[in-house]
């Protein structure tokens, strides 16, 4: 069969959605981070639960701790805008609303994450 | 096909509730599924967080809420389906590096997922439990 893309456009291997295999590529990279970070987020709760203010303001304050708190944050929420806008582009077919529901999605993950982000830095500060 | 009539009552191709459950058909669905739930679950996360942020009172209020009955219920939940995706997530890597594709062994890891998962939950509450 003639392959009737241009040699420009074969090189750069883009595909029709002109960002080639950058999705599945932050998927994994991030998939890969958060077998890390969401392990060391389930122990820190766990080790947390129940603790009283002051211990937890003081745990927050390590910045060891604070640090991977920020990862995962950042990181688990760059994943879960990346699976949910495979769910919405699965699920949802009139343009209109897949265009609506794709922006909200960004919208959501970005709050969640800058308003977690400013809250460990707040206390992570002596806020 | 801009123009296409979509609204048209045009045979569909048989969807899932024509099939019969087979163990990777539903921990497939699980994992979007969880990764859906989990998506939801990061506002817990974020409340926890700028709950602890806005001073004692509002940390207090934040502990009663996952301390109730129905708090530790969701979070129970919630650490079912971290798990549960967490270890979807190991046997795609296995699938990414190209193993794992024979029915036998799609099948198995299929199984040890749920099973996995299931456990892994209930120790890390025994856990949680134990370190109280």
């Amino acid at each position: 069969m003639t392959d009737m893309r241009t040699p420009l456009g074969k090189v750069r291997g883009l595909g029709s959605a002109k960002d080639g295999t950058s999705h599945f590529w932050r998927q994994r990279l991030t998939a890969v981070a958060n077998v890390f970070l969401i392990s060391f987020f389930v122990i820190l709760v766990i080790a947390l639960q129940g603790a009283d203010y002051a211990s937890f303001t003081e745990a927050l304050q390590n910045p060891i701790i604070s640090t991977l708190l920020l990862l995962v944050i950042l990181v688990g929420c760059l994943h879960m805008k990346l699976g949910m806008q495979v769910i919405i582009e699965d699920y949802f077919h009139s343009e209109g609303l897949k265009l609506l529901l794709l922006m909200g999605n960004i919208f959501f993950a970005s709050f969640i994450a800058l308003a977690s982000v400013v809250a460990v830095l707040k206390i992570s500060f002596g806020g | 096909m801009a123009n296409a009539d979509l609204k048209a009552n045009r045979p569909l191709s048989p969807h899932l509730q024509i099939y019969k459950p087979i163990v990777t058909m539903v921990m497939s669905i699980l994992h979007r599924i969880t990764g859906a739930a989990l998506y939801f679950g990061t506002i817990l996360m974020a409340f926890w967080l700028i709950c602890a942020a806005a001073g004692p009172e509002s940390y207090q209020f934040a502990m009663d809420v996952f301390g109730s009955f129905l708090g530790r219920l969701v979070l129970f939940g919630f650490t079912w389906a971290l798990v549960h995706h967490m270890i979807g997530g190991l046997r795609h890597f296995i699938w990414d590096m190209g193993h794992g594709f024979e029915l036998s062994a799609a099948n198995w890891m299929a199984r040890a997922t749920i099973v996995g998962s299931v456990a892994l939950t209930v120790i890390l509450w025994i856990i949680g439990f134990i370190v109280a």
